[in-house]
């Protein structure tokens, strides 16, 4: 990788937003998957960009993440592609998809991952208000950088998982952009792969020199964050009643799954007709317990996905943004998988050539569980 | 008149390759063990997707057994190894829930071993009845 340091001029987004433009224009890539801001200006979404004339919307900054880009890097790479896409991602996705390449739903070939430095997002309907209101949401985030811990606009948060993320900062990726450490609106520091580089041309320079210790301080403020939100839910989900009560207000919308990028089964088993039961047996089963609740399974639901998906949680938070019940489901999956993960000293997302725990074995392990 | 004692009811997912035999070679060895088990026959331990446990004691199942070849043994090499690492996710997910995970055995139980399986169930439902029914038994809001 290759260390390099881009003037900016006051113009952070557009400094950016031309470099991108560039692997566009020059051929590095033959589309990118950007997010661009509606005409309405008060979203910005993921967009798949042939034509570089579409890239006036561009706004890669914008602290809001409408759905994560690993699904739709799975969509677009999953039966193969001929062409060079250029994806920008922040970490939980780009972690999201290393996952879904390990389980064969995506396929890395043709990505060129660039990765940014994520100060924290929005729920969507905080980030319409913000932008309606006239603000500039990423600007306003952007000018804290320099410094570290980015504090949300007065009045609104970030998203939950955002607040207990200490993984914010490209792990992998082609091209990093990099926030932490040094005023954007005087330099932007990249890192690119060395072809990469090269192919851009741009110019070997030194690493912002506050970025270590900004981006430490950061990671401990989040894991601090993360450590008193797994206490609280381990404190409430001391029993079963503890875990109906957390989850009481679910209404088996299927959200959480449908929103998850690790979630990618094509029939989810509750929507097979496994879950399809002859008319009567709903009087069996209230019968038998004198009462039973409809739908029936709601804890069933959120056990089996875990049992499934939980060792390859990356913790984007995707599900608690879909609940319309505002449940806290992405703390009980970051704070359970902590300890599965544990078990096999795997941490998802972090490297390609350690396959997901569920999809492998040691002869010599878990002696205690027979 | 005594009051009648608790009977725990165990749900067994058992392969059809070892553990059914050993129980099919308990049953034609003439060998004694408690009645408390309803055995599901599985082709493979690495077959049981973690959805049947859960629901098995979310229903109120006072226990589940899940029966495979002993490691190496395998019909077909390796479904063991990967049952016993669901399993080990299932247990740390039911513990960290709220669930008392010590309600799921996991167990090998080749054909030749008919004792086995008779010691085996007969040492669960002792440890069953200590531990008293499945809380969950009758709940309707789950």
């Amino acid at each position: 990788m290759m260390h390099s340091v881009l003037k900016t001029d006051g113009a952070p987004s557009g400094t950016i937003h031309a470099l991108l433009r560039r692997l566009l224009e020059e051929g590095v890539v033959d589309a990118l998957l950007v997010p661009l801001r509606v005409a309405s200006g008060d979203n910005t979404v993921q967009t798949l960009v042939r034509d570089a004339h579409r890239l006036a919307a561009l706004d890669v900054f914008a602290p809001v993440m409408p759905v994560t880009t690993a699904r739709l890097v799975s969509a677009i790479t999953m039966t193969g592609i001929k062409e060079r896409v250029g994806v920008v991602m922040r970490d939980c996705e780009i972690r999201a998809v290393v996952e879904l390449v390990k389980l064969q739903q995506a396929k890395a070939d043709n990505l060129l991952i660039i990765g940014v430095d994520c100060p924290g997002t929005y729920e969507v309907p905080d980030y319409a208000d913000l932008m309606r209101s006239g603000l500039d949401a990423a600007g306003e985030l952007l000018a804290q950088a320099a410094a570290g811990s980015p504090q949300p606009h007065a009045g609104k948060a970030f998203r939950t998982a955002c607040q207990m993320c200490e993984k914010f900062t490209p792990s992998h990726g082609d091209l990093r952009i990099h926030l932490f450490g040094d005023d954007p609106k005087e330099r932007i520091h990249v890192e690119a792969a060395d072809e990469l580089a090269e192919k851009l041309r741009l110019e070997a320079g030194p690493p912002a020199q506050a970025r270590e210790k900004v981006v430490a301080e950061m990671t401990r403020q989040r894991a601090e964050t993360r450590d008193r939100l797994f206490a609280s839910f381990r404190e409430r989900v001391k029993d079963i009643q503890g875990l109906q009560a957390y989850l009481s207000t679910c209404i088996r919308c299927h959200n959480c799954m449908v929103n998850c990028p690790i979630c990618y089964c094509k029939e989810c088993i509750f929507r097979t007709p496994i879950f399809d039961h002859e008319s009567e047996k709903y009087q069996q089963w209230a019968a038998r317990k004198g009462a039973v609740r409809l739908p029936t399974d709601t804890l069933l639901f959120h056990i089996t996905r875990l049992n499934h998906m939980v060792t390859s949680c990356v913790g984007c938070g995707m599900c608690d943004s879909a609940c319309p019940s505002h449940l806290p489901i992405a703390t009980m999956f970051r704070a359970v998988g902590q300890e599965v993960q544990a078990l096999f000293g795997y941490v998802p997302g972090r490297s390609l050539d350690e396959p997901p725990p569920v999809a492998t074995f040691r002869e010599d392990e878990l002696e205690g569980i027979q | 008149m005594a009051e009648t004692e608790f009977e725990p009811r165990i749900i067994a997912f058992l392969c059809n390759w070892c553990t059914y035999t050993g129980a099919d070679l308990a049953g034609t060895s003439r060998i004694q063990y408690p009645p408390n088990i309803r055995v599901i026959r599985l082709m493979c331990s690495g077959a049981l997707d973690p959805v049947y446990v859960s629901k098995a004691l979310l229903e109120g199942a006072d226990g589940v057994l899940i029966g495979g070849c002993h490691p190496g043994d395998c019909h077909y090499q390796t479904g063991n190894y990967k049952a016993r690492r669901r399993v080990a996710i299932l247990k740390s997910i039911l513990k960290q829930l709220g669930f008392d995970e010590d309600r799921v055995w996991l167990r090998w139980i080749s054909a030749s071993e008919g004792r086995l399986f008779a010691d085996t169930v007969t040492e669960m439902v002792a440890a069953l009845k200590a531990k008293g029914p499945n809380p969950l038994k009758g709940a309707w809001d789950i």
